[in-house]
């Protein structure tokens, strides 16, 4: 007989992974080893299949081969049942992984006669085990035990020392049971098998049903206490451990663009980080969703990968919508970068919604996550759990450094920052569409009203779709506050018109000081002109004394000569 | 148990007699014991006692301990121990327990009423 758990009794208690997505990280590791688990629940709440899945994931996995004992299910209406599950049973008993054995009991065919005991079932699944080397049982479910052998008193005593036998044969076994009444099985199961009891729930709130799970005891260790969402689908069995996250993911300076240039200018010019949570909220046709489809168009260009859950709008619809403002989604989605999942929100409990929206994303691993609209979940008054959704939707897609956007749609009675199902505290960067009515006329206007880390724009933009687009146009502040539409045209015409004019007259004045220059350069020039004439004339004059001086010495030299006078003596004179 | 297999009695092998109306049909009975505890001993003893007093000479009985031939258990569909399967005459039957209750195994037998019982065969 083994007894592993001895080994390690100090540390920690040994735990067997159950491999079942979700459900290991709730119980720290799974159940626990070489002990009974009781699953409890009602009447198709999935506890064969969770057993079933124990198994097969342990005998695939985990290379630890187990054996199912139903007491209810032939063996081969459990391989057809699992099998759209997508587990071969046949497969897994042929490699001799997996033994089956159904227990048959017919109460009619049954006689007691006196003392007996259950030793024939210990010797029979003993026989299972040891032939496989098993180190998983499932029992489902014992309690059928009790409707085809009538002496309650034998069966009990026997159960107790089953438990004890299995413990003692070191495998980790599942016991599933019905709900009782007021107990947690119908028997009362949970008196012998106490060292781990899980409760699964199927319930109905407002015509949509939810699938739970609870710890509800788990000795020796510590466990998420909650109700946990789980969901069967294709691949089996997912738990949802989402609550039991810490606020300790890593966050990222990377910043990424919200695919409207302007938009990124009002946040530092650098758009939103990457990993936050952006709620884009506004009235009805607002342009919530194109800012959602520009942000896509600008992850995938950018070859990211994009999710987008639409919950109102088909994903045809919406691209064909944000062909009208130029935003191409479809060769995205044939390159396979972005996937639109168009659920009804009504289609599934809140809870579901989580946990398909954990399904897609696991699988698809986006870089980026939309969600459009959110407040199509609030039906009836919801509103805590509606919260508590998109706190676990937020949570998760943060720790996996996913960029979340979702959309909110305001009704235009309550105001604006209340209305948003009561998650502001969640979001990293918000944005605000609101419509500004003015002059008989509706017009968008965003702004930031928070973003988380960075210094963000504090203006209000008018928000204009076109055909190549949003975009954000400057706002113009007037008289009577802030101008859009035909308002603002019409002041950006007279601002246009004021500055021509100006313009205009920079231009003329610069012409007559140009002209000035000409007028005063040509006056220069005929001054010159004057002057030179004049120097010239003088210079003539000059000349022509000069040449009488000259001439009048020479005439009185001649004079002088013709007299017979000292020539010298007139010279020195002259001079 | 010290044997594995115990033929207590063989009788002829006659079909006829066997399908017959007479309350003179072949039983065959086989008895799943775990080991040689007291219950299984008592159970053997029991039956061995039912069987000379009510079926002398028309009935063949095995004694298979589980213990030796473990998967059995699994392919005659036994949970308790002692198990009494009567294979034969039908109904099928299973009587559980030490057979110290003597009218039960009877009843189980089938041959409480055994003068009224009109057999199905």
């Amino acid at each position: 007989m083994k007894k592993t758990e001895l080994k390690t009794f100090n540390n920690d208690l040994p735990k067997t992974p159950t491999g079942i997505q979700g459900f290991d990280e709730i119980t720290a590791g799974g159940l626990p080893k070489g002990r009974p688990t009781l699953i409890c629940g009602g009447a198709g709440c999935g506890k064969t299949l969770f057993g079933i899945e124990f198994l097969v994931r342990g005998a695939t996995q985990f290379n630890e081969p187990g054996v199912f004992m139903s007491f209810e299910e032939t063996n081969e209406e459990l391989t057809i049942n699992v099998a759209s599950l997508g587990f071969d049973l046949n497969d897994l008993v042929k490699n001799k992984k997996i033994a089956l054995d159904h227990v048959h009991i017919e109460r009619s065919e049954i006689e007691e006669t006196g003392e007996y005991d259950l030793e024939a079932l210990f010797i029979r699944l003993g026989y299972a085990i040891d032939s496989l080397g098993a180190k998983r049982v499932v029992l489902d479910t014992i309690e059928s035990l009790f409707a085809g052998l009538p002496n309650q008193l034998i069966l009990r005593a026997e159960l107790r020392r089953l438990f004890r036998w299995l413990k003692d044969k070191g495998v980790t076994a599942i016991i599933t049971g019905e709900r009782g009444d007021e107990t947690l099985t119908r028997q009362g199961l949970e008196e012998y098998v106490s060292d781990c009891v899980i409760m699964l729930d199927h319930r109905v709130t407002e015509q949509t049903s939810t699938r739970r799970l609870r710890v509800v005891k788990y000795r020796g260790s510590t466990h998420g206490t909650n109700e946990y969402p789980f969901l069967i689908d294709e691949t089996g069995f997912s738990v949802l451990p989402v609550t039991s996250l810490g606020l300790e993911h890593i966050v990222s300076n990377e910043r990424i663009s919200s695919g409207i240039k302007a938009l990124d200018e009002m946040l530092e010019g650098k758009g939103y980080y990457r990993g936050s949570t952006v709620l884009v909220s506004g009235t009805a046709g607002i342009g919530k969703t194109s800012i959602a489809a520009h942000f896509a168009e600008a992850a995938c260009k950018r070859g990211e990968r994009v999710l987008y859950f639409c919950f109102e709008e088909s994903p045809n619809q919406l691209m064909r919508n944000m062909l009208s403002i130029g935003i191409k989604l479809e060769p995205w989605v044939r390159k396979g970068l972005l996937r639109f999942q168009a659920i009804r929100p009504t289609l599934y409990g809140l809870e579901m919604h989580l946990a398909v929206t954990h399904k897609f994303v696991n699988e698809f691993k986006p870089d980026i996550v939309i969600l459009d609209p959110i407040n199509t979940f609030v039906t009836g008054d919801k509103e805590f759990e509606v919260k508590t959704l998109l706190m676990r939707i937020v949570d998760f897609l943060k720790v996996n450094q996913i960029t979340a956007l979702f959309t909110s749609l305001t009704s235009s009675e309550c105001r604006m920052e209340s209305s948003d199902v009561g998650i502001s505290s969640l979001i990293d960067t918000w944005l605000l569409l609101r419509d500004i009515e003015l002059n008989g006329e509706r017009n968008r206007g965003m702004y930031v009203l928070k973003s988380r880390g960075m210094a963000n724009s504090n203006q209000i933009r008018e928000f204009v779709l076109t055909n190549h687009g949003v975009e954000l146009r400057d706002v113009y502040i007037g008289a009577s506050g802030v101008l859009t539409g035909s308002a603002r045209i019409a002041q950006e015409a007279l601002e246009n018109s004021k500055v021509f004019k100006r313009k205009h007259e920079i231009e003329s004045k610069k012409r007559e000081i140009a002209r000035k220059r000409g007028d005063m350069e040509s006056k220069i020039a005929t001054m010159r002109a004057d002057f030179a004439s004049e120097e010239s004339e003088a210079i003539k004059i000059l000349e022509i004394e000069q040449e009488m001086i000259k001439r009048l010495e020479q005439d009185k030299m001649e004079m002088a000569k013709s007299r017979k006078a000292k020539t010298g003596n007139i010279a020195t004179k002259n001079v | 148990m010290k044997e594995k297999k115990t033929k207590v009695k063989s009788s002829l092998d006659d079909l006829d007699l066997t399908v017959s109306n007479q309350g003179k049909e072949q039983y065959i009975l086989r008895l799943y014991i775990t080991g040689s505890t007291i219950r299984s001993a008592l159970a053997l003893t029991n039956l061995k006692k039912i069987c000379k007093e009510y079926l002398e000479g028309r009935y063949e009985l095995e004694v298979i301990d589980l213990y030796q031939h473990p998967s059995l258990a699994k392919g005659e569909q036994i949970i308790a121990a002692p198990t009494l399967i009567k294979k034969l005459p039908l109904p099928f039957r299973r009587i559980i327990g030490d057979m110290s209750d003597k009218e039960k195994v009877l009843l189980g037998l089938d041959l409480k009423e055994v003068k009224e019982k009109i057999d199905f065969q």
